[in-house]
């Protein structure tokens, strides 16, 4: 487990795994916006000045409807956890690691991501 | 005990010898009580307990049996969880009909065999009454009393047109409201000369008469039927004495109920000279093994057809069962509280005055067809009886004063008279600690206030501690009050917040952003709020609020981030994940022109194209990134958006009035436009549905609307707070013959007053029935301005319209708000995951069973 964590805290150092997936002028303030990853759906969610980190990568794909719009939930924070709140069914997925309040067996895939500069990059590990 | 039952179980011999054997037939609201009071106090210690239902269901709630026919199933009028029943030591045998009790043996016999019994308590109830009438049977010999009967009467209903029901008492009147709840046409026929013969004196049936006549159901007294044959115009007719006659396509009767005392009779049991199992104060028959509770048994000569009564017996019986001492039952209270077809019916110990010396108070207003009486021992000073239709409010503290005997005020024709500020209460405060609350379960103040000693704080916990409210549900009111005053009296405060982050409830909100001009959630937050961002409940509910004050842009950048996604993207997402797009068409009136334009957007973006409700046309399956091109090219066609995914207003719903309609009597359709034109782009705390109809004809459906407006000769009716969908209800007449100018005035302050009364998501419908005071309120408030918010309601109203902007046309002259309307920020793409297939010459979303489908369908594109 420790050796696992050392590895992917290693391979984050090296420039190659950081892709830059769009502008910083492209991240709608306290709210969500999707980029396209090698076939992967990632919702960006930009919250400058919100309690936590100010930009989360989540999948885009709501696993309750199927469809693939988590980036167009609505943010808030509940008991001290930022979430996202699918605009379907309206269950809530934690921005931190991608678990679900409701459903257990409901998780999403997150990324590590970082604002370089003018440029928005996501880790793929 | 928990140790003992275990080791009782793992060794049958010492136990068969140990535990008796009880058995209870019968498993009705009153038979169900006596098993869950008997689990409670232990029972399951001394006796294996066996009950016997000859209906399939677990026991249910007959009390509100006619809501089986506005929307509630079996489930959910069922008394207790499966789970009760499911206890070890009990056994439920739904379905299986006792058919002989042998007393010797002391065994009850059905058709699966026999079983021996030790104790033995008798809850068969009752069955319904009907009278011998040459002719009567299938549909014209419907009866009112199982979930089996409705389904009967629900079939009949399906191909008529009108129903009567033979007898004007409580549950007849119960019935009529099922049959007016199916659609029919219901008329009820009473034998005596007024309705509710036991509970009401002759002026209260006169009353009750005239508020039933009011809701369209026909009352026919005073007539017996004779026979029952074919009908000319409808299925049957019922022939009374005097050539009279009555024709309807089905008949149920309501004529009384008699003791089901079938089984006592067979193995020989004291019967009253009326019917019943004869018991004495301990319930007991005259088996000391056998005891009856509930309708199927006579004390003192009487059956008490009432819940209350049942349950005190069956109390009365599981004591004694489980060795604890009871206070013998020497009677029961009959009084009632009641909503017969909408109608408040109350009747409290001596309704007829018949106590020697006793004398009466009467109130009677014909305008209303209200009245109450109230009658008071010979010395004046305690209550003895009273009697209500038409309003309820007085009913608690009536009862209160009767079962407590508290000295009556020196002018206790005070207690039934009108007052301007609603009826007078006998505050819970000064209610004793022995006053009953909810008589059904014997609950009382006391032990209300011990509840809440043990830590229940909250009113459902309560109920189900104390069992207060769960019974016919009439105390209520009372117990919602004792409980809060209580709380407060402990310094208890009741928690309404709206959620985490804001300790207000929606209105307390409204009145900070109001008063302080608030214009930003950030704003709002930092002052009366908690963190820094919200959530998915106060940033929509706060949205909401600052546009029904403000009504700014809601695409402006501090308002985006609070919008639910519809409102975000200005379309209303559908299960794929697409959007539909619905462009304004006020009042439903459209060009040809127009028409066509939308036909080329819904061709050029292959939308699946329908027709709403409301009048307009919904354009299905549009992709995020398409919508901001499919708005250029409607708004180009001058089309405006129509707010479909909005808590805000909806649409004007019109027929074609004077116009073209040969009994239009207004224009319908300019009033409508007018309307639309008006209160388009108000938000509100939930969607808004209007309607005009050009005639009392009716055809724009204005009376299932939250404002409906219906022309007559001389002007405008206005209806309000009305509701289709799930719990449909009829818009209320508010006002009559209105000018052009009046109406709107109203409507303005009306919806204002929603707008900041009202609880968040809470349809008009709802709102209006949680308004203390209700229609008569409202009335005082818009009509009469009681208030003195007329005119600040109207410059509130006025300030939304002048800043109306279609939100469209706003967010297309900005790229910066255009940002969003991208599938992909990186990536032109539409979303690959989204396909659809053809059905009927439309494309629709595909479904999971046939996402095999694609990679065919994606090679012929």
């Amino acid at each position: 487990m420790s050796q696992s964590t050392a590895q992917r805290v290693a391979s984050l150092e090296s420039p190659e795994v950081w892709q830059t997936v769009c502008e910083h002028r492209d991240l709608v303030s306290h709210s969500g916006v999707v980029v396209w990853l090698d076939g992967a759906q990632v919702a960006l969610f930009y919250l400058p000045g919100a309690e936590g980190r100010s930009l989360y990568a989540i999948d885009n794909h709501d696993p309750q409807s199927g469809a693939n719009v988590i980036g167009r939930g609505l943010v808030g924070n509940i008991k001290g956890e930022m979430v996202v709140a699918s605009p379907i069914y309206k269950q809530h997925f934690r921005l931190e690691d991608g678990s679900c309040l409701e459903y257990p067996q409901q998780r999403l895939r997150v990324w590590p991501v970082r604002l370089n500069g003018s440029v928005v990059e996501v880790a793929v590990v | 005990m928990g140790f003992s039952r275990v080791l009782l179980m793992n060794t049958n011999v010492a136990a068969l010898n140990k535990q008796q054997t009880l058995i209870v037939i019968g498993n009705g609201m009153v038979g169900h009580h006596c098993v869950e009071q008997l689990i409670e106090r232990g029972a399951l210690d001394h006796y294996r307990l066996h009950v016997f239902s000859e209906e399939p269901m677990r026991a249910y709630d007959r009390v509100h049996l006619s809501e089986y026919f506005t929307g509630r199933d079996a489930e959910s009028l069922a008394l207790s969880d499966a789970a009760l029943y499911q206890t070890p030591g009990v056994t439920l045998h739904l379905g299986v009909p006792v058919l002989e009790i042998d007393r010797v043996r002391r065994q009850v016999i059905t058709a699966q065999g026999c079983v021996a019994y030790d104790k033995l308590v008798l809850a068969t109830g009752s069955y319904p009454f009907v009278p011998p009438i040459d002719g009567a049977e299938g549909d014209s010999r419907l009866v009112y009393r199982t979930l089996e009967d409705l389904d009967a009467i629900r079939a009949a209903a399906t191909n008529a047109r009108r129903g009567v029901v033979v007898g004007g008492g409580l549950l007849g009147l119960e019935a009529a409201n099922a049959l007016k709840s199916l659609g029919l046409e219901a008329h009820v026929v009473e034998f005596a000369p007024r309705l509710m013969p036991v509970q009401l004196d002759e002026q209260g049936g006169r009353a009750l008469k005239a508020q039933i006549e009011r809701l369209g159901v026909g009352v026919h007294l005073s007539r017996g039927t004779q026979s029952i044959s074919a009908g000319e115009d409808y299925r049957y007719r019922m022939n009374f004495a005097n050539d009279e006659f009555l024709e309807t396509d089905l008949i149920v009767f309501s004529a009384g109920i008699r003791a089901q005392d079938a089984l006592a009779r067979q193995c020989s049991l004291e019967v009253g000279p009326r019917g019943g199992i004869v018991i004495d104060d301990h319930c007991q028959s005259s088996d000391p093994h056998i005891y009856a509770i509930g309708e199927c048994a006579a004390w003192n000569g009487t059956v008490f057809g009432l819940v209350a009564p049942g349950y005190q017996m069956a109390r009365a019986v599981a004591a004694q069962l489980c060795n604890e001492s009871t206070e013998p039952f020497v009677g029961a209270d009959m009084s009632t509280k009641l909503k017969l077809l909408g109608v408040d019916v109350g009747s409290i110990g001596d309704a007829h005055g018949n106590t020697p010396g006793s004398r009466s108070y009467q109130f009677i207003d014909e305008t209303n067809a209200s009245y109450r009486r109230l009658v008071v021992d010979a010395s004046g000073k305690h209550v003895l009886g009273a009697v209500l239709v038409g309003d309820n409010s007085y009913y608690d503290t009536l009862l209160q004063y009767m079962q407590n005997a508290i000295a009556l005020p020196a002018e206790p024709a005070s207690l039934i008279l009108p007052s301007s500020t609603g009826a007078p209460t006998l505050g819970p405060g000064a209610l004793p600690e022995s006053a009953t609350v909810c008589s059904c379960h014997n609950v009382t103040k006391g032990s209300i206030c011990s509840a809440i000693d043990g830590g229940c704080t909250d009113l459902g916990l309560l109920k189900a501690q104390t069992k207060a409210c769960t019974g016919c549900g009439g105390c209520a009111g009372l117990l919602k009050q004792v409980f809060e005053h209580e709380l407060i009296a402990r310094g208890v405060s009741v928690d309404k917040s709206l959620c985490e982050h804001f300790a207000y409830t929606r209105q307390e909100l409204y009145a900070l952003v109001r008063v302080e001009g608030v214009i930003t959630f950030e704003e709002l937050l930092a002052k009366h709020g908690r963190g820094h961002t919200g959530c998915d409940v106060c940033k929509p509910a706060v949205g909401s609020i600052l546009a029904s004050c403000w009504n700014q842009p809601i695409m402006d950048a501090s308002l985006v981030p609070l919008q639910d996604t519809n409102d975000t993207f200005m379309a209303n997402m559908q299960k794929n994940g697409t959007y539909s797009v619905v462009p304004r068409i006020p009042g439903g009136e459209i060009t040809a022109d127009k028409l066509i334009a939308i036909g080329v957007v819904a061709k050029k973006y292959d939308l699946y194209t329908k027709i709403t409700g409301g009048q307009r046309i919904d354009l299905f399956g549009a992709q995020l990134h398409e919508l901001p091109d499919i708005w250029a090219e409607l708004i180009e066609a001058g089309f405006e958006t129509g707010h479909a995914y909005g808590k805000s207003t909806r649409t004007v719903k019109s027929c074609v009035g004077s116009t073209w309609c040969r009994y239009g009597v207004q224009d319908s359709v300019k009033m409508a436009l007018a309307i639309e034109d008006r209160y388009k782009g108000l938000r509100s705390p939930h969607k808004l549905k209007f309607a005009v109809s050009g005639c009392t004809r009716e055809c724009a459906e204005a009376q299932s609307k939250d404002v409906g407006v219906i022309a007559t000769e001389k002007g405008w009716n206005l209806y309000i707070a009305g509701n289709g969908g799930m719990r449909p209800r009829h818009a209320e007449l508010f006002a009559t013959d209105l000018d052009d100018e009046t109406l709107i005035r109203y409507i303005d302050r009306f919806l204002m007053f929603y707008i900041r009364t009202a609880d968040k998501l809470q349809r008009t419908s709802v709102w209006r029935e949680s308004l203390e005071g209700g229609l008569d309120y409202l009335k005082d408030v818009i009509i009469n301005d009681s208030l003195g918010l007329g005119e600040e309601l109207e410059s509130q109203m006025q300030l939304v319209v002048n800043r109306y902007e279609c939100e469209w046309a706003n967010a297309l002259k900005d790229p910066e708000k255009l940002k969003r309307f991208r599938t992909f920020v990186n990536d032109k793409r539409p979303d690959p995951d989204i396909h659809f297939v053809q059905e009927r010459g439309q494309r629709r979303p595909i479904m999971a069973a046939e996402l095999n489908l694609i990679p065919v369908i994606e090679e012929t594109v």
